[in-house]
């Protein structure tokens, strides 16, 4: 059983997805869809124990030794992110009935746990495979799933949101898919680590450059980082709450990993860094995105949106911490990887509560609710604090690592460019706050009451993680520190 | 001529430019999603242009053959030509709800009628 771990890890939510259709009936399809997921988590937290006991986990497929067959390769970098991906999965699913049985027909409510099953299977598949192909596959099943989950949302934007995502999330998965097409043809392989040790026999053709940049912008349009991040802002907004939870937690990061994946494990540093401009084109765009989106977000009205626009500047401090090139720079990435995840999943299931009794995500319908939805608004103010990074919140820990990584390299002028852009954090979490606590609740509208307990835990138990791993850093630092180190082993 | 040898490449790359302008250019969203298919179409065609060995037959083992085409690929592909299916069949069936909630399948006229119902939720 322990044995066969890795592929159970993908297998369970895959298979469970059309027993879903099978059951049916809403409330013992909600059960079943947590059942699963949690299952996932637990066994992503054995395989951390595993690989953490005996090194890199080796799974091939059939009993097909890899480079024939596909093998499934779990190290700690996958490990950890399969535990940040199921991890949040459970916790959004335990919000999930309540949420979209007010914002779904029930006729569609079965379909969304399936689609949504089917997205964390590919999430997790993308994470566990060692081979180039694989990840292609897994990829477009994560995303075929998520265009419709979004589409599902109440407001006919979500379909014209979805149908915008599904071009340009095409249009990326198909330059990844150039891009392991041309690495196939120079090497004859698609098994990751056979391609690591083959690309350098070819490295200096145009081949491989054209695959590596085919690859890159591929992914890049999938992790949404500046200027390719025009699908994401929409997606999020109009998505329904839980999708958006799950998305904006998840996809991206998953993303991020493919990139770091590619740039260590199989290209190498050596050759992502040196060859090409890599380092300046991620330093330069992490910088515009973290400012532009920034500046966006403070001029929403719609606060899903705002928050949406502000995930893009996280992924900008994510690249740059990749872009600096250096061992702290990178655990600042996982670091902040990691803690997006929770601040986020804390707000966005925080405004569930609020979609759920307002009805509304429009910043002037957020007035009086300070007072209104205590509990709900306070989790925004926390999630909110860790966005800006404040300490004792984990955005503190990936930021002080980020700047930390940034003094080291002496790059002190970006160093200060972080700390301004934190300062336009500031900005668009007050004018949430002003509203919510300064201004008194509209005349006309009944009190509302507090977001149901089936969301607020969830929620709080988010909330509680921000600070929890702000103070505790051991878990995260620990583990990045060590992901860190082994990237940059295998670089050398 | 080298041109005239690799010329199934040739078309890869005129398909591929011609499936993506269509994509950004067409505001229609059928078209957008034609384009998008015939984009995907090209990249179909490399993956079984590269597999193709001078000389070599259909990979199924025969004693009077030596020289096979590689598989690998062909595989590959119709594991992406699914895919390609699954997107187009998705596409096509937002594109039939946005037809229905906007009334159009223009995205000018989507777009405008987004502006206007933000202008009134104002």
């Amino acid at each position: 059983m322990i044995d066969h771990l890795p592929i159970l890890q993908v297998i369970v939510p895959l298979l469970a997805a059309p027993i879903c259709l099978i059951l049916r009936e809403a409330q013992l399809v909600r059960w079943f869809t947590l059942i699963a997921s949690v299952l996932a988590f637990v066994i992503s937290v054995l395989l951390l124990q595993q690989v953490q006991a005996h090194g890199t986990l080796i799974y091939s497929l059939g009993g097909w030794e890899a480079p024939i067959g596909i093998e499934y390769r779990i190290d700690q970098l996958n490990a950890y992110l399969l535990i940040l991906v199921t991890s949040i999965s459970s916790v959004a699913l335990l919000a999930a009935g309540t949420s979209l049985h007010k914002e779904l027909t029930e006729r569609k409510e079965t379909y969304f746990y399936v689609a949504y099953l089917l997205c964390l299977a590919g999430l997790l598949g993308i994470l566990t495979t060692g081979d180039a192909f694989n990840v292609f596959v897994f990829l477009e099943i994560s995303s075929l799933a998520s265009y419709t989950m979004i589409a599902m949302g109440r407001d006919r934007r979500a379909l014209w949101a979805s149908y915008q995502y599904l071009i340009m999330g095409t249009i990326g998965a198909t330059f990844i898919l150039i891009g392991i097409g041309m690495m196939y043809i120079m090497t004859g392989t698609l098994n990751m680590y056979d391609l690591a040790e083959r690309l350098p026999e070819v490295q200096q053709t145009k081949t491989v450059f054209t695959a590596f940049a085919f690859f890159m912008v591929g992914v890049c349009l999938k992790l949404a980082l500046f200027p390719l991040h025009l699908w994401l802002p929409n997606a999020y907004a109009y998505a329904p709450s839980i999708a958006t939870v799950f998305l904006a937690a998840t996809a991206t990061k998953v993303a991020i990993y493919v990139l770091l994946r590619f740039i260590f494990s199989v290209y190498g540093f050596e050759f992502s860094f040196s060859h090409l401009p890599l380092q300046e084109i991620l330093v330069a765009l992490g910088l515009m995105g973290i400012f532009a989106a920034s500046i966006v977000a403070i001029y929403q009205n719609n606060v899903k949106r705002l928050f949406a626009y502000s995930s893009v500047a996280q992924i900008g401090y994510m690249i740059l911490g990749l872009g600096i090139g250096s061992k702290t720079g990178l655990v600042a990435t996982l670091l902040h990887l990691f803690n997006h995840a929770l601040m986020k999943g804390a707000i966005f299931l925080a405004l569930a509560g609020v979609v759920y009794r307002v009805g509304s995500v429009n910043l002037k319908a957020f007035a009086g609710l300070g007072k209104q939805m205590p509990w709900t608004m306070a989790a925004i103010v926390v999630g909110g604090l860790s966005l800006i990074g404040v300490p004792l919140t984990v955005g503190f820990v990936s930021k002080w690592y980020l700047v930390l990584a940034l003094l080291e390299s002496n790059w002190w002028p970006i160093a200060i460019l972080v700390l301004l852009g934190s300062l336009l954090a500031v900005i668009y979490v007050w004018r949430l706050v002003e509203v919510a606590y300064f201004r008194p609740a509209m005349q006309d509208s009944a009190p509302y009451k507090e977001a149901p307990l089936m969301i607020l835990i969830p929620t709080w138990i988010l909330v509680l993680a921000n600070i929890y791993f702000g103070i505790d850093t051991s878990f995260t630092v620990g583990l990045s520190e060590q992901i860190s180190g082994s990237l940059f082993g295998v670089a050398k | 001529m080298n041109f005239l040898e690799q010329y199934n490449y040739w078309i890869v790359i005129v398909l591929m430019m011609s499936g993506f302008y269509i994509v950004i250019a067409h505001g229609n969203l059928i078209k957008k999603l034609i384009g998008l298919s015939i984009f995907q179409t090209s990249v179909f065609i490399m993956y079984i242009s590269m597999s193709k060995v001078i000389g070599g037959t259909a990979p199924i083992l025969n004693e009077a053959y030596e020289v096979y085409s590689n598989p690998l690929p062909h595989v590959l592909i119709l594991t992406a030509i699914v895919v390609g299916v699954a997107t187009t069949a998705l596409g096509l069936a937002l594109a039939v709800r946005i037809k229905e909630a906007y009334g159009s399948v223009e995205e000018d006229v989507i777009q405008e009628k987004d502006l206007q119902q933000e202008g009134s939720q104002e």
